[in-house]
């Protein structure tokens, strides 16, 4: 643990990854384009994957990568698309609750924050033990197998859900 | 590095994501505000399953993963649904249990 917080690099890495993350949250939440919202969102998840990388996860990362900006991004995609909403920033796509809403989002931040801080100020993270992908696969179909399969048939039930759904009759 | 720059990144994230389903007028982008939220818990499962050395936060925040996307998947088939008997995809306009 010697010196865990003098990594230059990673620490120059993280807050680099950090500020466009957050940017990219921000403008998640607030941009009045559709398609760039979930360009944003994009951003924010590659991040999340580049975030798990330097934390040593690897698997976690690559499937972040395949399922959300492969597959969710697309989905959304396709929602923008199939809902014939505005392609352009023309009208607000933000309601009146705009300035109020912020009372309850501080309040949230500054619990979260004030917990953390209180709980987790002196615990560091060891970057040297990368975890591999093996470990992860031994634990998933030995540890947690049957919940493994329960989210299998989740999966298959969502997959009818949304075909029942979606379907014109 | 320390443990709590994840977690107040995440901490961040999940604020944001919060404020978009809050504000967000069009039901896709209340979506993708909840996405935003269920990416921030990965960050934190991740977080602790490196600081704990542990494969478990890992399995956790892949659990997560497959949830999200079958969320995302039933989510914009109902928007759609909304949409196609309403012609409008504002939450807000979603109030026909109002009396």
């Amino acid at each position: 643990m010697l010196g865990a917080q003098l990594l230059v690099a990673e620490n120059a890495f993280f807050y680099v990854i950090a500020a466009v993350m957050a940017y990219g949250a921000i403008r998640v939440v607030t941009t009045n384009n559709i398609v760039h919202a979930a360009l944003y969102l994009v951003v924010v998840l590659a991040g999340g994957a580049a975030q798990y990388l330097l934390l040593g996860q690897e698997f976690v990362a690559w499937v972040q990568v395949i399922v959300y900006i492969g597959a969710v991004i697309v989905l959304f995609l396709f929602g923008i698309m199939l809902t014939r909403a505005p392609m352009k920033a023309e009208e607000k796509l933000t309601n009146d609750l705009r300035g109020a809403a912020l009372i309850p989002t501080g309040l949230l931040a500054a619990i979260l924050a004030t917990l953390c801080l209180d709980a987790f100020s002196d615990k560091t993270v060891d970057l040297v033990s990368p975890i591999r992908t093996k470990a992860v696969t031994s634990a998933i179909f030995r540890g947690y197998l049957v919940p493994f399969e329960v989210v299998g048939v989740l999966l298959l039930g969502a997959l009818i859900g949304a075909v029942v759904l979606a379907r014109r009759d | 590095m320390y443990l709590n720059q994840f977690l107040l990144l995440s901490a961040f994230l999940f604020c944001a994501g919060f404020y978009g389903v809050l504000t967000r007028k069009h039901s896709v982008l209340v979506l993708m505000s909840i996405e935003l939220m269920l990416a921030a818990v990965n960050l934190n499962f991740v977080a602790f399953g490196a600081f704990r050395a542990d494969v478990v936060g890992q399995v956790f925040a892949l659990f997560v993963l497959t949830i999200a996307a079958a969320e995302v998947g039933v989510g914009l088939a109902i928007v759609l649904l909304i949409y196609r008997n309403l012609k409008s995809s504002n939450p807000d306009d979603l109030d026909t249990l109002k009396g």
